[in-house]
């Protein structure tokens, strides 16, 4: 089983690539944006595993985003192989640090002292007008080497790397729950210090693309609603997988463009009614479907 | 089996009403995307008001009901079709909104957009799917400072100006004026505010003292340690961007604490609460409308007309927000009907980029000429007045008005160099 498993993982993943050329501009950037949000919420995912909420995960979002922002800026690349190391080492710099502190809390404290970080880099972010305050700034679109996609295609450039490095991050992280220590984790809930470097060691690749995909960056990606949204994702897509919070995370993205849409006054409402309908029938999230179809299959 | 049949068939009744719904957008519509804040904090004083014009004008445009020149029916006799999207989520979500908008609703043009925010990331998606798009709020002027764009047009002045303006103000109107203070939001808009007048007062009256400068949270709603800090540093002028709700609580909160007793508010929005708030904006009150907008506006007849109908339909009379919404209309209308004038026939999306192009024409404001940013930005008339109540009816006295050159920077300098080079080829009347 494992076998075809992965097999099946390896072939979809050019098959994924190809398809992406099909798909309309429009979805192809949600996807992008799904993906690039699906990240960060993997990262949420191995701390939820071992009980942990954090509501800073937008910190992390935030600081990849700018990190890249300000390179482009002063060092005038938009080489993605120049800016994603770059974002992925500045998150890790920081999460290690932070970790040291924030690993000695636990339950409504570490989502409080994780909101309260984050909140920091908001509002230092808010006061620099060199960044272009709560506005935020533009940021070149991605090449690679100094190859630039034509204008047609930027997007897709940025939807294949997305793609690529969450299948990436999604492997290594099952791989991890796989791994005894991962089991360790789920069980006793003992491992804290250690889930809580991998979360973090995860969702720092994902910013960056995702800035690289919306092309424009704000504050606002720290302040705690965004964040939020990341537990929101979570909360929709369940704990239980690796491909959960991807799954989560396009739901709640195709959900949001539909519900603007649907009624643009009371959108708001029907993500609500949606999250309630989640937790009151499906409290695994949307991904225990998926296995009590498995299940069915096994039994039968 | 019976539940399957009941499935399939609902399935096949949906699939027909939505094929029958769309079909109902005849070929010949001008399907136009509509963006404003329709929730959060900014609906209320922005994006709901802006909505209601729309709405108003639109239909009156379809009848064919507006004053010349803008009596003929929709644009170019194509009935204008609304596709109204909410303006929350940053600006992430609105790239995102804006693509859904052009390529899976297959709008003709977009028009939106409050946030300084979304207008600086939105030109560059408007570049990249080659679609018309118009900002009609938002008042950063980075947008056409820090890049020119092709399909991107800004029927509104710059946010510049009014600042500039409410200087120029204090100057012919307090002689002698020896120390301001300011209160603004923590963000982008009250920065920047605080900045252009404040370095604008220092070009035009250097010896001007700063008594102290707040910067509260946007939506804080309580101000009682920044109104201490304004009573303990007491100045002749406090100046304040602050707008809608936070502008509103602000007023109530100093009055009932004595603050305006001796220092004059400058509020340079608050044109938008001068009816609804009458009995608490003290007397003197500096008042700004963002252009000549509202009771700024000039005697004209599509003023006259927008004022009546808008009163009579929504039971207050239109602040700038609506004003600006109508005037990114009637422009969008004029640009495709100069185009087709010139074509003699339906012209294409270039066409009515060069007919939008440096266009001048009249809104319920006034005059806007798009002459900044390479024929892509509108420079407007500025004007402050003080409010009165004296007679129990709301009313603006003191009223000076300055031309678009006088208050705005000389196409191809940046606000900032501007104020900072002394507003150096500013030529007033």
């Amino acid at each position: 089983m494992p076998g075809t498993k992965k097999l099946l993982l390896i072939g979809g993943m050019p098959l994924l690539l190809l398809g992406s050329w099909f798909l309309p501009g429009w979805l192809g950037f949600l996807l992008t944006i799904a993906l690039a949000k699906g990240l960060v919420v993997l990262g949420l995912l191995l701390l939820m595993r071992a009980g942990l909420v954090s509501f800073g995960q937008g910190l992390y979002y935030c600081l990849g985003a700018y990190t890249v922002g300000a390179l482009g800026q002063y060092l005038e690349t938009s080489n993605v192989l120049l800016l994603l190391p770059a974002a992925l080492t500045a998150g890790l710099g920081v999460a290690t640090l932070l970790g040291l502190l924030i690993c000695r809390y636990r339950d409504i404290f570490f989502a409080m002292l994780s909101m309260a970080f984050s909140m920091i880099l908001y509002g230092v972010l808010v006061k620099t007008m060199t960044f272009g305050s709560s506005d935020g700034f533009n940021v070149a679109p991605p090449s690679l080497f100094g190859w630039a996609p034509a204008n047609d295609n930027g997007p897709l450039l940025t939807l294949w790397l997305a793609l690529i490095i969450t299948f990436i991050a999604a492997l290594f992280v099952w791989r991890y729950l796989r791994s005894p220590m991962g089991y360790a984790a789920e069980a006793v809930r003992e491992n804290e210090i250690r889930v809580e470097y991998l979360g973090r060691s995860v969702q720092r690749i994902i910013y960056t693309k995702y800035l690289l995909a919306a092309g424009h960056i704000d504050p606002e990606m720290a302040y705690w609603t965004t964040s939020g949204e990341f537990v929101f994702i979570a909360l929709v897509g369940g704990t239980s997988h690796v491909a959960a919070p991807l799954l989560g995370a396009i739901l709640f993205e195709l959900l949001r463009t539909y519900a603007f849409e649907i009624s643009p006054y009371t959108w708001q409402m029907i993500l609500g009614i949606s999250l309630l309908g989640i937790i009151l029938f499906l409290p695994q999230g949307v991904w225990s479907l998926v296995e009590r179809y498995q299940a069915r299959l096994k039994s039968s | 089996m019976q539940i399957s049949l009941i499935k399939k068939t609902s399935v096949a009744g949906i699939l027909v009403a939505a094929t029958l719904s769309s079909a109902a957008f005849a070929a010949d519509d001008y399907k136009l995307g509509l963006v404003t804040f329709l929730s959060g904090g900014a609906a209320g004083p922005f994006g709901v008001p802006a909505k209601n014009a729309a709405d108003l004008t639109i239909e009156a445009l379809n009848n064919g009901t507006l004053p010349a020149p803008y009596s003929s029916k929709g644009i170019n006799g194509r009935t204008i079709v609304p596709v109204y999207v909410d303006e929350a989520g940053g600006a992430t979500k609105q790239s995102s909104e804006y693509r859904s908008l052009v390529e899976r609703r297959g709008v003709d043009a977009v028009l939106g957009y409050i946030s300084s925010g979304d207008c600086l990331a939105i030109p560059a998606v408007a570049e990249q799917l080659k679609t018309l798009t118009v900002l009609f709020d938002c008042g950063t002027p980075r947008v056409f400072e820090e890049n020119s764009y092709k399909y991107v047009f800004r029927t509104g002045p710059t946010a510049t100006m009014d600042n500039v303006a409410a200087a120029r103000y204090l100057k012919d109107n307090f002689e002698g004026l020896e120390a301001v203070s300011g209160i603004n939001q923590n963000y982008s808009f009250g920065h920047d505010s605080w900045n252009d007048f404040i370095g604008t007062q220092q070009v035009l009256n250097a010896s001007t003292k700063v008594s102290t400068k707040q910067f509260p949270k946007i939506y804080a709603g309580q101000y009682g340690a920044e109104i201490s800090a304004l009573m303990v540093n007491s100045s002749q002028v406090i100046h304040s961007s602050f707008w809608g709700g936070d502008m509103e609580a602000f007023l109530l909160q100093g009055a009932a604490r004595g603050l305006f007793e001796e220092q004059t508010p400058l509020l340079t929005t608050g044109e938008t609460a001068m009816f609804r708030l009458a009995e608490q904006i003290p007397e003197g009150t500096i008042l700004g409308g963002r252009g000549p907008f509202g009771v700024y506006a000039p005697d004209n007849a599509l003023n006259s007309w927008f004022r009546k109908a808008y009163t009579a339909k929504f039971g207050t009379p239109p602040t700038y927000p609506s004003y600006k919404m109508v005037q990114a209309l009637l422009g969008l209308k004029l640009a495709n009907e100069k185009a087709a004038e010139k074509v003699k026939g339906k012209p294409t999306q270039d066409d009515v980029i060069a007919a939008f192009e440096y266009l001048e024409y009249e809104g319920p404001g006034g005059t806007v000429k798009m002459n900044r940013g390479k024929g892509h930005q509108a420079s407007m008339e500025m004007v402050y007045g003080r409010f009165t109540n004296k007679n129990g009816k709301p009313a603006i006295t003191d009223v000076r008005r300055y031309v678009a050159d006088c208050v705005t920077p000389p196409e191809g300098v940046s606000s900032s160099e501007w104020i900072e080079q002394g507003l150096k080829g500013a030529k007033c009347n």
